[in-house]
């Protein structure tokens, strides 16, 4: 039989061939190029979910049994899924297409990523502090959230091109829907993380005072996560500012994905600091 | 009078600059930017160790701008205190005109603004617009207020409206940051935290609280009857246990047990496994090896006890224990001290290093004396802190998700449904709807009222 690994290496593939039907149906304007793409997505995600349920089963296999997102590689397989499940619902949400080609390339590159022999996919035991139902939910409501901001941040990317062009309705931007679109598809995607990192950073606290007997304690990831949180506040107040409509809102966004990444991978770089995932 | 009016224009001046949206989007901006030097600069380190790492220079920059303890620093802090007055001021501010808009008489529905919005749905149906009123009456009524019919030339207009006081949604989230901010406030004037290491069988009532030599009192006694350590397989911790008895006036009144992230909560303490180590039991054995003849003779002993050498050489008491010996820089290890008081000649401190058992050969005496078989004791080190602050907190934490659920997901919207006749006996139906606060997600709601209006038009007919 099959182990998760081995499965998740073909999600990998899969989210690739997804990418590349979503760019050509995206280039050449093709429904069936798209179509191919959304099919490709669909087995992916699927593939994925079932590689999670399927490590998690392994875990009890080897004698530890806990859900699989204790460590990076765990965590990138679930933020690939997540990103699937998130972007599917949007575009059956708004019949939007054209950002497929990023969600399967991010949920793409998290994987490639994971593969690398240095992250390492060998399931290891939870060590006691992290045993509690209150991670499982931080981490769940966390990556859910990342993948929706990254999700706005390349919706961002495509309002900067497309505003930024002379002629925006012709050629492959063309096939962009209106930047009012795209404008408003980012705030949906922005209050869905925002909400998202809100309950992680709630959680996270709660956790952290079961576990350390504080819920708050400016350790640098925790600090990371509110300067990311701070971020995106910033972006929903700057909506109501006259004026900051659009493109400083996308400049906002992109921000704010930095600092997504920065919590995720940048805070391990960080001096005098051991940290878990 | 002059003065007056100076006055309050400074005042006002003042209320202004507290009430916009600008002043906390640059205030986010910088709590964001300035809490990264925090993460870049380690934390509460040695002052030596700054001035290694940062040079004379830059030490005393970086010390003069609090960079060191900088999220108690007082600009840092200030900052936060500026952002809670820009929202008390703020939502004050803005409260009466939203209070206007969700407690008016009645509200004002334009059929132009309906019109110029962008989410339509229309349909034809048989039946004449006299004959839906009704239902079409019925369904708005049940589910819109301040409905409102208003008659055309060839049909009416339906008009109703919800989901008003979802413009309440940002001040419960702003609520909830104040509160989140009064919660942290109170954990930091009266929380404290301290630590206790409560070896196996052992009973205290006293720890030491963190970040001084001051102890405090609980107001209660614990026992550990029990610690004990699982691994997994290869070798890596799984679950630390102690198993506690909490005392009062002499009385056992509950026994619980404690492991790593299900903390015991008692009288408004909360007790956390935080570390564990061990400690010598009362019991052990030396051994003397004689260097010559390499004879061993072995006799059980106990701490503070004397003992006669073999061959009446003297004797010698083992008077104390280190958990971690330091030998000219060497941590030996669990390490016994003791004295040996030869036969003839001055006493002398022997130093007996578990871990070790050769070391008192570079005595070059006549025994090597090391100790066996000792007997530890686990002591459970166990955190115990006051936090009057979570309950506010949390409570905090749970209006906050309500509030963004309320001002993302919910809307205040207004719906218009036009029945107009068109030709002979049918009638052409437009729903159209509007989000005075321009929330997104207009069209949805409007697909969604439609759809249920076919379906009661269609159950009309039926009937
Ligand atoms: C960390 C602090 C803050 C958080 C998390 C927060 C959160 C929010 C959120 C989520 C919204 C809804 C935005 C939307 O509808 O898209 C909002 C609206 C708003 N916030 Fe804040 N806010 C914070 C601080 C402030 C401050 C300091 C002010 C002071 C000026 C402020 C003023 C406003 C205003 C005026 C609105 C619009 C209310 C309305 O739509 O009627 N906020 N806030």
């Amino acid at each position: 039989m099959m182990d998760s690994t081995s499965i998740i290496s073909y999600v990998t593939f899969i989210f690739g061939i997804a990418a590349f039907f979503y760019a050509i149906g995206w280039i050449f304007k093709s429904k069936t190029a798209g179509r191919l793409g959304t099919a490709a997505m669909v087995i992916a995600t699927a593939g994925n979910a079932a590689g999670f349920v399927l490590r998690w089963v392994e875990t009890y296999q080897v004698g530890y049994g806990h859900i699989p997102l204790s460590n990076l590689y765990e965590s990138l397989a679930f933020f690939s899924m997540a990103m699937g499940v998130v972007y599917l619902f949007v575009e059956y949400r708004y019949k939007i297409r054209v950002i497929g080609m990023f969600a399967a390339l991010a949920a793409f590159l998290a994987l490639a990523y994971a593969s690398l022999p240095s992250i390492g996919s060998q399931i290891q035991p939870l060590m006691p502090a992290l045993q509690s139902n209150w991670l499982i939910v931080h981490v769940i409501s966390y990556f859910f959230g990342y993948a929706a901001l990254t999700l706005a941040f390349c919706v961002s990317i495509l309002f900067l091109i497309k505003n930024a062009s002379q002629n925006p309705d012709s050629g492959i931007l063309g096939h962009i829907p209106s930047v009012k679109v795209l404008d408003e598809l980012t705030y949906q995607l922005v209050i869905f993380g925002f909400l998202l990192i809100t309950l992680g950073l709630i959680t996270g606290a709660v956790w952290a005072e079961q576990a350390w007997g504080r819920y708050w304690g400016w350790d640098p990831k925790e600090t990371w996560s509110l300067i990311t949180w701070f971020i995106y506040a910033t972006l929903l107040h700057a909506r109501l500012m006259r004026g900051w409509e659009g493109k400083r809102l996308a400049y906002i966004s992109v921000l704010g994905f930095a600092a997504v990444l920065f919590t995720y991978f940048g805070v391990n770089l960080l001096p005098g600091l051991h940290s878990y995932l | 009078m002059n003065n007056n009016i100076q006055s309050v224009n400074l005042s006002d001046r003042i209320w202004n600059f507290f009430a916009s949206v600008k002043l906390s989007v640059i205030l986010l901006l910088t709590l964001a930017l300035t809490s990264v030097i925090g993460t870049l600069i380690p934390q509460h380190k040695q002052a030596s160790q700054y001035l290694q790492q940062y040079g004379e220079f830059w030490h005393g920059i970086f010390q003069t701008l609090k960079f060191y303890d900088m999220y108690g620093s007082w600009w840092f802090q200030l900052l936060l205190a500026l952002l809670m007055v820009n929202i008390v001021v703020c939502s004050i501010d803005r409260l009466s005109t939203t209070w206007k808009i969700i407690f008016p008489e009645k509200p004002v529905y334009r059929a132009d603004r309906f019109k110029k919005s962008a989410s339509h749905k229309s349909f034809q149906t048989g039946e004449t617009p006299e004959n839906l009123q009704k239902p079409l009456n019925d369904y708005m009524n049940a589910h819109f207020r301040h409905c409102r019919v208003e008659t055309m030339k060839n049909g009416y207009r339906i008009y109703g409206e919800k989901g008003r006081w979802t413009r309440l949604g940002a001040y419960i989230i702003h609520l909830s940051i104040l509160l989140l901010a009064l919660g942290v406030l109170i954990s930091s004037l009266f929380g404290y935290e301290g630590h206790m290491n409560l070896p196996v069988g052992d009973t205290a009532n006293t720890m030491k609280l963190r970040h001084s030599d001051a102890r405090v009192g609980l107001d209660f006694s614990l026992r550990c009857d029990d610690f004990s350590v699982q691994h997994y397989p290869s070798g890596m911790p799984k679950e630390y246990r102690s198993e506690l008895a909490i005392i009062e006036n002499d009385e056992v009144v509950e026994k619980r047990s404690l492991i790593v992230n299900s903390p015991i909560r008692y009288k408004g303490f909360n007790i956390f496994q935080s570390t564990y180590g061990r400690i010598p039991g009362e019991t052990f054995t030396l051994i003397f090896t004689d260097n010559t003849s390499g004879l061993q003779i072995s006799k059980k002993a106990s701490m503070g006890e004397e003992l006669a050498l073999p061959g009446g050489k003297g004797k010698i008491t083992v008077e104390d224990y280190s958990n971690n010996f330091n030998f000219r820089g060497h941590n030996l290890g669990p390490t016994y001290l003791s004295m040996l008081t030869p036969s003839s000649g001055n006493p002398r401190p022997l130093i007996l290093p578990v871990e070790h058992p050769n070391f008192d050969r570079m005595r070059q005496g006549e025994f090597t004396i090391n100790v066996d078989n000792v007997d530890y004791r686990y002591f459970t080190g166990l955190q115990i802190s006051r936090d009057p602050g979570i309950p506010v907190v949390y409570t905090s934490f749970v209006i906050m998700i309500f509030g963004f659920l309320i001002t993302f997901y919910m809307a205040h919207r207004q719906i218009c449904i036009e029945a107009r006749r068109s030709d002979g006996k049918s009638t052409s139906i437009t729903v159209s709807g509007i989000s005075p606060n321009r929330r997104p997600g207009v069209n949805i709601a409007v697909n969604r009222v439609a759809g249920k209006i076919e379906r009661i038009i269609q159950q009309h007919k039926n009937t």
